[in-house]
């Protein structure tokens, strides 16, 4: 399905944020990356779409090369790579719907996005969403009116909206307070695992990513140190990844909540 | 309706239309027709014809040909009008400054008592709203042609300008400064002198140096109305249809302005 | 000066001094500088010194018959007093549209490469550094005398103003909100309508209300050079010295020039 090929990164001024990563993502899962800060996470995630040019490699989506594409290529490949940010990235000054209907921009006319002329099945399509993120009723409350949370519901109902073949998620619970973080995260994987879309989610949150992940990719200094199934992440994969620390902690296991969608909680904070 | 996304859709679409910015309909129409009629009414009052536009764009392409290449062959009567001008604007500022002190002190509500206070502001306001041009040809009117009703005019304006602002800088000044000089036993002039302007003189000085960069600026273009500098030339080269010489003066007080601006950012910003 | 006498086994004597002997020489030497500009441009400048003692007296006179106002002219000023209202109102708005495309140029973070970059600040810088009455003086040949050329004046003067204060509300919008519209596959077109513009348009409706303002202010004056308004009528009444109708276009003027300032700044205190 996707297929990363000696991906590389160096910034401006030498620094190699990315160095020949190669993945390989063949099924529908949610995949956590993991790593410190700086690691190269997010360089990793905004390669994928070229949101960050990639200096070398190969980016493969379903047998396209991305790397190689147009930008008009780019553009109607990117339709189907959603991506949910780390400080959402709503436009704040649009109402909710708008921002829901903005994953449909690669599909309607100039006019038809000036207008908010969007069709009327995206329209039916934002509002099932925004039932399911939990914000029903707010479509016409302003973004900048929103907390955190609510906030990042919307920033996902953008992404299902584009209908994607793939999830792209940077950090989504970095801006939270724990409690609302772990019900985001809750919902980005059920919702993943709902559509079946294969899903990466960058994650600093080691135990959330044990929790819920189906498969862990551990970056450290633009590498990858490990690639495999939750359960085998012991203390020495972490130092690998970390370095040497008191990991006994972090690896007491939890079973996961059940019953995610509870918007209304975190919504009056 | 199932909670699922994309699942069940409802049998008619719903709509949705993004909640209009005054949400009284009879309002919201009432202004867009408003808006609307004043505009068609006020491009009409404006006397714009196409037949206007189509005269003037051949001439302004005619003109434009006419100022290329600039003529600079009579640059001593161009350099005259620039000293001029720059004169105008030192005497003026210079003046201005002087006198805005005590408008200043006078508009600062912190300082002065309640009438001097209102007098000050009433001549700050008078002196702000008016622009410097009718001003000018004002003082032209009553002292002849030159660049004396140039001046007056740029230090009426410095005064207003100067003063308000150092009047803001002295209402914001810290009073326990003021009192601690106070409390030494200081007189009135004392406490004016180790008290209060130590705290404004640097920004006093900066503000003086930005208005002599608009001094400058405005002493370009008095002489269009006959109070001196190099408007003069200029208003003469427009009137006996010389463009390549107006080209020239343009250029000239165009470098003239962008290099004052630039001096009095670097002057104001080694100040604060 | 300051002592750097060791003495034998001692600290250095303390000597306290605000300034460094470096920073005083500069000091002085920009004071020394100022001073002589100042004597300069007093003694160089061609003013008749007689007039200047003979001010005071000169504008009691003039004041003397300015008043008591003619009050019923005012009736006759009130449709050049509209004319100009809609030369500013209409200049602003032509001149607020004509400047997006250039705001978007002249915004490094949006400008597609140096060129336009490049084109978007010489059309920023010409439009600012030539006066309002200069640009007026300039289409009123083009286009003939008349509001017509007032309000093409008023346009072109606000263009860089307008654009310069834009494209700094350009550089400083959120970047995350444009990279997620581009993430969704958006073309440019698109990202400036859905990312870009919701995120300037306070700046954009703010400063174009700033510059409501001045070009009031501006457009009363125009019309001494011919380009429409209540200016033409000011000139007219000073030629023929009817000093009491210049009273009553003088309080007319301040009328409105203080009445748009306080609407401008109310409105842009309300958008806030």
């Amino acid at each position: 399905m996707l297929r990363l090929e000696g991906l590389s990164k160096t910034y401006e001024g030498g620094i190699a944020a990315l160095d020949s990563c190669s993945l390989e993502f063949a099924r529908a899962e949610v995949v956590a990356i993991i790593g410190p800060s700086g690691a190269g996470k997010s360089t990793l995630i905004r390669c994928i779409n070229r949101l960050v040019e990639p200096t070398a490699g190969r980016v493969v989506l379903d047998g396209g090369d991305l790397t190689a594409m147009s930008h008009r290529q780019l553009r109607r490949a990117r339709r189907e790579i959603a991506m949910i940010f780390q400080e959402f990235n709503l436009v704040e000054r649009l109402t909710v719907m708008e921002n829901v209907l903005s994953g449909r921009l690669g599909y309607v006319s100039i006019l038809q996005a000036a207008f908010r002329r969007f069709p009327p099945h995206d329209i039916d399509a934002a509002f099932a969403l925004l039932d399911r993120v939990g914000l029903e009723g707010f479509e016409n409350s302003r973004a900048d009116q929103l907390s955190g949370g609510q906030r990042q519901r919307v920033g996902i109902a953008r992404a299902l909206m584009q209908e994607p073949k793939i999830l792209l998620v940077d950090e989504p619970t970095s801006a939270l307070d724990p409690k609302t973080a772990r019900t985001i995260f809750e919902l980005i994987c059920g919702l993943a695992r709902e559509r079946g879309l294969p899903a990466l989610i960058n994650i600093h949150d080691v135990g959330l990513a044990l929790m819920f992940a189906e498969r862990v990719v551990g970056l450290a200094r633009g590498h990858v140190v490990f690639d495999g199934p939750p359960a085998a992440v012991d203390e020495a994969v972490l130092t690998r990844i970390y370095g040497a620390a008191d990991w006994r902690q972090t690896l007491r296991r939890e079973e996961p909540e059940a019953g995610a969608g509870s918007a209304r909680r975190e919504a009056a904070s | 309706m199932t909670a699922q996304a994309g699942a069940a859709r409802p049998a008619r679409p719903r709509h949705w239309r993004k909640p209009p910015l005054i949400p009284n309909p009879a309002l919201r129409w009432g202004l867009i027709v408003a808006v609307l009629a004043y505009l068609v009414w006020g491009i009409g009052d404006l006397e714009f014809d196409l037949e206007r536009i189509a005269r003037g764009i051949p001439r302004a392409f005619d003109m434009l040909g006419q100022m290329v290449p600039p003529d600079f062959a009579r640059w001593e009567l161009l350099l005259d009008g620039l000293v001029e001008s720059l004169q105008m604007a030192i005497v003026a500022t210079a003046a201005g400054a002087v006198v805005s002190i005590p408008i200043g002190l006078g508009a600062a509500a912190n300082v002065a008592p309640a009438p001097v206070y209102w007098l000050s502001r009433g001549y700050i306001g008078l002196s702000r709203t008016f622009p410097e041009v009718l001003i000018a040809i004002f003082f032209v009117k009553a002292f002849g042609f030159g660049a004396f009703a140039g001046v007056l005019t740029l230090f009426i304006a410095s005064t207003g300008f100067v003063g308000k602002l150092l009047a803001e800088e002295i209402e914001a000044m810290d009073p326990g400064q003021v009192e601690a000089v106070r409390a030494t036993g200081a007189g009135p002039v004392h406490v004016l002198l180790f008290g209060i302007l130590p705290q404004v003189m640097p920004r006093f000085i900066g503000l003086c140096i930005y208005r002599l960069d608009i001094n400058l600026r405005e002493s370009t273009i008095l002489g269009i109305v006959g109070a001196g500098g190099v408007g003069a030339v200029l208003y003469n080269s427009f009137s006996r249809y010389e463009y390549d010489f107006s080209a020239a003066i343009l250029l000239s007080i165009i470098a003239v302005v962008l290099v004052a601006e630039w001096a009095s950012g670097v002057a104001r910003a080694r100040i604060t | 000066m300051t002592g750097t006498r060791q003495e034998a086994g001692g600290r250095p004597p303390r000597v306290w001094e605000r300034y460094s002997r470096r920073q005083r020489m500069w000091q002085f030497a920009a004071y020394l500088g100022g001073v002589m500009a100042i004597v300069w441009a007093a003694t160089a400048m061609d003013i008749y010194w007689p007039f200047v003692l003979d001010a005071p007296e000169q504008i009691g006179d003039l004041a003397g018959r300015m008043v008591p106002p003619d009050w019923p002219f005012f009736l006759d000023i009130v449709d050049p007093m509209i004319e100009t209202i809609n030369i500013a109102t209409i200049g602003t708005l032509v001149g607020g549209l004509l400047s997006i495309p250039v705001a978007l140029l002249a915004a490094q973070n949006l400008t597609p490469n140096k060129a336009t970059l490049w084109l978007a600040r010489v059309i920023v810088v010409g439009s600012r550094s030539v006066n309002e009455l200069v640009w007026a003086l300039i289409f009123a040949v083009v286009f003939g005398p008349g509001p017509a050329a007032g309000m093409v004046a008023i346009a072109v003067s606000s263009i860089g103003f307008t654009a310069k204060l834009v494209a700094e509300g350009i550089e400083e919008i959120e970047p995350g909100q444009v990279e997620a519209i581009r993430a969704t596959g958006a073309g440019p077109a698109k990202v400036l309508i859905y990312g870009i513009l919701p995120q300037i348009m306070p700046v954009i409706v703010g400063v174009m209300t700033f510059r409501w303002d001045i070009n009031i202010r501006q457009s009363a004056i125009i019309g001494l050079v011919g380009a429409g308004g209540i200016g033409i009528t000011l000139n007219t009444a000073m030629n023929s010295f009817a000093w009491r109708e210049v009273t009553v276009i003088l309080i007319a003027i301040f009328a409105i020039v203080a009445a748009s300032e306080w609407i401008s700044a109310t409105l842009r205190k309300r958008m806030i």
